[in-house]
């Protein structure tokens, strides 16, 4: 590597040498101008060395021209506002700009991780599979951990992201991608057929590679003509331009997702606010394909030492940012079109040679090279690299087509090499969405062939490589996705224009120079950079039986990097191809998987983060809530109070303080996100006994009953307690978190199996605010609310229902009990839900009454043995299973899940039964989830028969209690069972009945 | 994303503001003669799907309009939607005609009962 600077003295067509650009890479200060490319700044001050590769750390430089880079991958920013795997090829320098480079330590020059390059031997294609195989504990300990240290890409940032991200919606009539030539012509001429027209290009400015390519239009050189209809479609109104955004996938019926990076190149501009990346969602009617094409690689002996670029890539720094690859190149191709790029070099006064594998090429552009007397080996190959971090020189052997050994080699020194293996069109968007491909002979490469959505490929991505071709193509096809959309349209009379370009000889493929010494032995050729994966590699795939494509790629992991392939993809097929005797097409190819690029978590989020992440649904009493000290817990989306905390007190004292006023005051529950459905219709009780286990036709008006509801497999989904309103009319109530999916699942059968129902369901749960007191004394707070109510237990016993004011306030009163004890559960208007709340506290303050939450309704339900859905059963849990047979009706003669609960396996033996638990230690509480083992081992695997589905300590008894869903144990009554605890400790308990407190129901009927 | 069209309200959108609700046209046999339902027939009601590859026929619903289920016929290899109907209605004759496994039966038994009443 060299110190001295590599910027030419002219030239530069993307760079403003009048604005100068501070930036630091790797802590060192480097200069360069605006309209440079991390890449090629770096470069600008004879930086070669880029990056370390990913497993054997070997000293890697830039290859690519853009999107397609897969060494030069750098983070970019300081803090939180690091960005990792960023391609330095892509990234836009500006003052202050902050990059390292990953991957190597303890630094880039000298890594220690680069000993995986003396053992290559031993890191074959497979090696994960091969070497870590045992013993397996080693896996944790001491493979994953070295593993994740010494391979690995950048370091995400530590620390929340400061900037604001965002997505839109679009849609339009025809997406262009790609703003080459192409795109900007199929464009142009789809909005002028009228069509709603957007272009997305993934660079700063458009026109593609317009700017490298020979010939011209009209006199005009290429990319003036291609920046001239850019400026067109900037002004026209109904088309929308987009830079510096990707196209990153293609999804069913023409969806499309762009990448945009909005503030990543200015950082005033997120200064001012702007976000620093959005996400389009784009639907479009039709899409036309000019996402160009990408130049391959050649497989030659350390191709991948710093310094060997695409001769792509050494054009754009040559000729768009006056920056010299080096001093002495050498152009390595097997195709015309590098030529142009030795002639780029020649004129910026860099020396320069050509070696070409084909035995002749009769081109313009070799004609042109030979006349300006730059040397041409045709019939030749690079055969060996020398130098480490740089190149210094290369070996040329005299090859012939399909020659796999060296015969005669001769040392030529160099400092770079500019390789062209040919062009892949980009059709990873085509294929996204199972787009169709062939292999075109003349390319050696696959092209576009059907799309099930309306997509047009076009120019480069569809195989076309010259202008006159692409441009009427372009018209056509933009013309084409516009009429689609605008039947009415009429097709423009096309006029070609005249069109100067080099005509050029056909390209002969080169899968793999053959190198120095015996056939392939210890030499690298690499087909995939970033994932290190050689042709040796897919080789010994092949020799190992991997005859699948699909499974070479991931026993090698080719083409399974970051860049998904976008160089190495058909290298390596063409590898397989030789090593097999197969054709590339009966070789096959792989997936293209979206992303095209990798894109920023932030921009998937968009604005859904913090607060706006999920909508919170808080109760009328919310505010009061808060002010009481409360703990908030989850419940779908609502938040309910776990306990209320006062001064000096603990959770599990404020939770102990709740379950006795209750159990011997009265004490108060905001029920409010408990589900409420209202059932009306002449057909509500009949479809209600079609939902519900058990009947609800014989619920008189008044009354209230408890129901449980089975999906179709006959596994509990929800119970409640519905009240019947009136003949037609009935309340149900669902769990809180039950309440949009039961309401879901009645209007799915009423509307798509008994669909001759007259029945409405309408979700009342928002409209009322219901409120449970429950204790000894809480009939005592309903007659001072309310002396004229009549709650005498006669006219209101437990389990009926009754509409009138209480404090003044319409209520519909419930004596409904989830705590055992005598309980109303009083429902009045939302709006009206904190006055009641509060007139319910003023009454109830002489008489004791105290709030509780969540966490004390569970200990008083569980001292019940009364279940949760989702505790007592997970989805696996019959109505039989709880020992709720009793509410299975036998008369009914169907209703859902009535007959899967007949199946053999759910009447079957060894069944998991509902039963109580009590530690033989009563202050051992058992913790949620606890298996109970058939016989306790020294260490796993024990036979499992049942876990522990509810424990508390219940202040109630002064001692633990659980429950748990044990095989066979109903039969197992008295049995103890045990426990084994991590830490090697052992519960055990005595199975009992799961009512562990009045038993016989008796304080809820007074 | 597949664009979804709902044939009850008009609403048309990603299939995000709709809910798949699976293969269509299943008959539940417990609905019709709950006496004699075999084990056999109520495996199949719950387990057994017809995996065409080509013309599907599916239920949808309309979650973020008007919440009605309705039906679509679709083609899995190319993902065009054929038709949308509504949720006791029958596809065109020519998806009927092209239906294959238990849709076949299905439309035949449904198109002989309409006759006979």
């Amino acid at each position: 590597m060299s110190n001295k600077p590599y910027r030419l003295s002219r030239g530069g067509t993307h760079i403003d040498r009048t604005k100068k650009v501070q930036f630091s890479f790797d802590g060192k200060s480097l200069t360069g101008f605006a309209g440079d490319t991390l890449a090629s700044a770096v470069m600008a001050n004879g930086q070669k060395l880029f990056g370390r590769s990913f497993k054997y750390h070997r000293p890697r430089g830039l290859v690519g021209l853009g999107s397609e880079e897969m060494n030069a991958l750098i983070g970019v920013g300081e803090g939180v506002r690091h960005e990792p795997n960023l391609r330095a090829t892509q990234v836009e320098v500006f003052d202050g700009l902050h990059a390292v480079s990953q991957n190597r330590w303890p630094s880039l020059a000298f890594d220690i991780g680069a000993i995986n390059s003396k053992f290559a031997r031993f890191l074959p294609g497979g090696f994960y599979y091969k070497t870590f195989m045992w013993p397996q504990s080693f896996w944790k300990h001491i493979y994953e951990p070295i593993i994740r240290k010494a391979a690995g890409l950048g370091r995400a940032a530590d620390g929340r992201d400061p900037d604001s991200y965002e997505h839109v919606h679009l849609h339009c009539d025809v997406m262009v991608i790609g703003g080459g030539l192409a795109g900007l012509t199929a464009a142009k001429a789809a909005a002028a057929l009228g069509a709603k027209v957007v272009l997305a290009d993934e660079n700063p400015t458009l026109g593609g590679i317009g700017d490298l390519t020979a010939g011209s239009i009209d006199g005009a050189c290429v990319i003036d003509h291609a920046r001239a209809i850019g400026a067109e479609l900037l002004a026209a109104e109904n088309v929308h331009v987009m830079t510096r955004s990707t196209v990153v996938g293609h999804f069913h019926h023409n969806y499309l997702m762009i990448f945009e990076r909005v503030g990543d190149h200015d950082p005033a501009l997120l200064a001012d606010g702007a976000p620093r990346h959005r996400l389009w969602k784009v639907r479009a009617k039709q899409v036309i394909l000019a996402t160009g094409a990408i130049e391959r690689p050649i497989a030659f002996a350390n191709n991948d030492r710093p310094g060997i670029m695409l001769a792509s890539a050494a054009s754009a720094m040559v000729e768009r940012y006056g920056v010299a690859p080096g001093v002495n190149g050498i152009v390595f191709t097997n195709n015309d079109n590098a030529y142009l790029t030795a002639l780029s070099l020649k004129k910026a006064g860099i020396n320069v040679r050509v070696v070409d594998s084909r035995s002749r090429s009769d081109g313009t552009l070799v004609e042109r090279a030979k006349s300006e007397g730059i040397e041409v080996s045709m019939g030749s190959v690079i055969s060996a690299v020398e130098g480490n971090l740089g190149v210094t020189a290369v070996k040329i052997a005299a090859y012939r087509k399909g020659q796999g050994r060296v015969i005669t080699e001769r040392k030529v020194a160099c400092d770079f090499v500019a390789m062209s293996g040919g062009f892949n069109p980009a059709l990873h968007i085509w294929c996204h969405n199972a787009g169709k491909i062939k292999f075109d002979d003349a390319l050696q490469s696959f092209r576009p062939d059907r799309h099930a959505d309306g997509m047009i490929a076009v120019g480069a991505a569809n195989g076309n490589m010259d202008v006159s071709g692409t441009i009427a193509e372009a018209v056509a096809a933009g013309e084409t996705a516009a009429k689609a959309v605008l039947p009415k349209a009429k097709f423009s009379k096309f006029k070609a224009p005249d069109v100067k370009e080099p005509t050029r000889a056909p390209l002969e493929s080169l899968w793999f120079a053959p190198a120095t010494g015996n056939y392939n032995e210890g030499n690298k050729h690499f087909i995939d950079f970033q994932n290190d994966v050689t042709a040796a590699d897919l080789e010994l795939a092949q020799r190992e039986g991997y005859e699948s494509v699909e499974h070479t790629k991931r026993y090698t992991t080719f083409g399974m990097a970051t860049d998904q392939g976008k160089t190495s993809n058909l290298n390596g097929l063409g590898v397989l191809a030789e090593a097999t005797g197969k054709s590339i097409p009966e070789i096959g190819v792989t997936t293209f998987r979206p992303p095209y690029t990798p894109f920023s978590f932030g921009s998937i989020a968009g604005v859904m983060t913090n607060k706006l992440f999920l909508p919170i649904r808080r109760t009328s009493v919310y505010q009061w809530h808060v002010d009481k000290g409360a703990t908030f817990e989850p419940i779908g989306q609502w938040r309910r109070t776990y306990t209320y905390t006062a001064a000096g007190e603990d959770k599990q004292g404020s939770i102990t303080r709740e379950i006795l006023a209750v159990r011997h005051k009265v004490g108060l529950l905001d029920a409010s996100t408990l589900g409420k459905i209202e059932i009306k219709g002449p057909d509500a009780a009949e479809f209600l006994d079609r939902m519900y286990t058990n009947m609800f036709s014989t619920l008189k008006v008044g009354k209230c009953r408890y129901g449980l509801m089975m999906n179709e497999l006959g596994f509990l989904t929800d119970d409640g307690v519905t009240v019947r309103l009136a003949d037609d009319h009935f309340l149900m109530h669902t769990t809180s978190g039950g309440a949009d999916r039961i309401a879901a699942w009645l209007e799915e059968w009423l509307q798509t199996e008994w669909t001759h129902y007259k029945v409405f369901v309408t979700p009342v749960t928002e409209q009322w605010a219901q409120f449970a007191i429950a204790g000894p004394r809480a009939r005592n707070v309903l007659a001072k609310l309310d002396p004229d109510f009549d709650i005498s237990h006669e006219a209101f016993p437990h389990m009926s229902f009754k509409e009138g004011k209480l404090g003044g306030y319409p209520v519909r009163v419930y004596r409904i009990s989830f705590s055992g004890e005598q309980s109303y559960e009083v429902a009045t208007p939302s709006n009206m839900g904190r006055g009641l709340w509060n007139a319910i506290i003023e009454a109830g303050t002489e008489l004791g009454i105290e709030a509780y939450g969540t966490e004390a309704l569970h200990v008083l339900r569980a001292e019940k043995g009364f279940i949760v859905i989702g505790d007592e059963t997970d989805g696996t849990t019959t109505p039989i299973d709880v020992g709720m047979d009793g509410l299975v009706s036998k008369k009914k003669t169907d209703f859902i899940g009535k007959r899967s609960l007949e199946q053999s396996y759910l009447k079957g033996p060894n069944r998991k039964q509902l039963v109580g638990l009590l530690t033989e230690e009563p202050t051992d509480v058992l913790p949620d989830g606890a298996y109970a083992v058939r016989v306790v081992k020294d260490k796993p695997p024990m036979e499992m028969i049942g876990q522990v589905t509810s424990s508390y300590h219940s202040p109630t008894l002064e001692r633990s209690i659980a429950m748990a869903l044990i095989e066979n144990g109903r039969e197992r009554m008295g049995e103890t069972l045990s426990f084994p605890l991590e830490g090697g400790k052992v519960m055990r308990a005595k199975i009992v009945d799961p009512v562990f407190y009045d038993k016989e129901g008796a304080r809820q009927n007074v | 994303m597949l664009m979804v069209h709902c044939p009850v309200c008009g609403a048309e959108g990603d299939e995000t503001d709709f809910h798949g609700g699976g293969q269509a046209h299943v008959r539940r046999p417990a609905t019709h003669d709950p006496a004699t339902v075999s084990d056999h027939d109520q495996r199949d009601y719950l387990f057994i799907r017809h995996n065409a590859k080509g013309l599907h026929f599916e239920r949808w619903r309309c979650d973020r309009g008007c919440g009605k289920w309705f039906h679509a016929a679709r083609d899995t290899v190319t993902m065009e939607f054929k038709a949308f109907y509504g949720i006791t209605e029958l596809p065109p004759r020519a998806l009927m005609d092209a239906a294959t496994g238990e849709w076949a039966t299905y439309f035949r038994d449904r198109l002989k009962a309409d006759t006979a009443s």
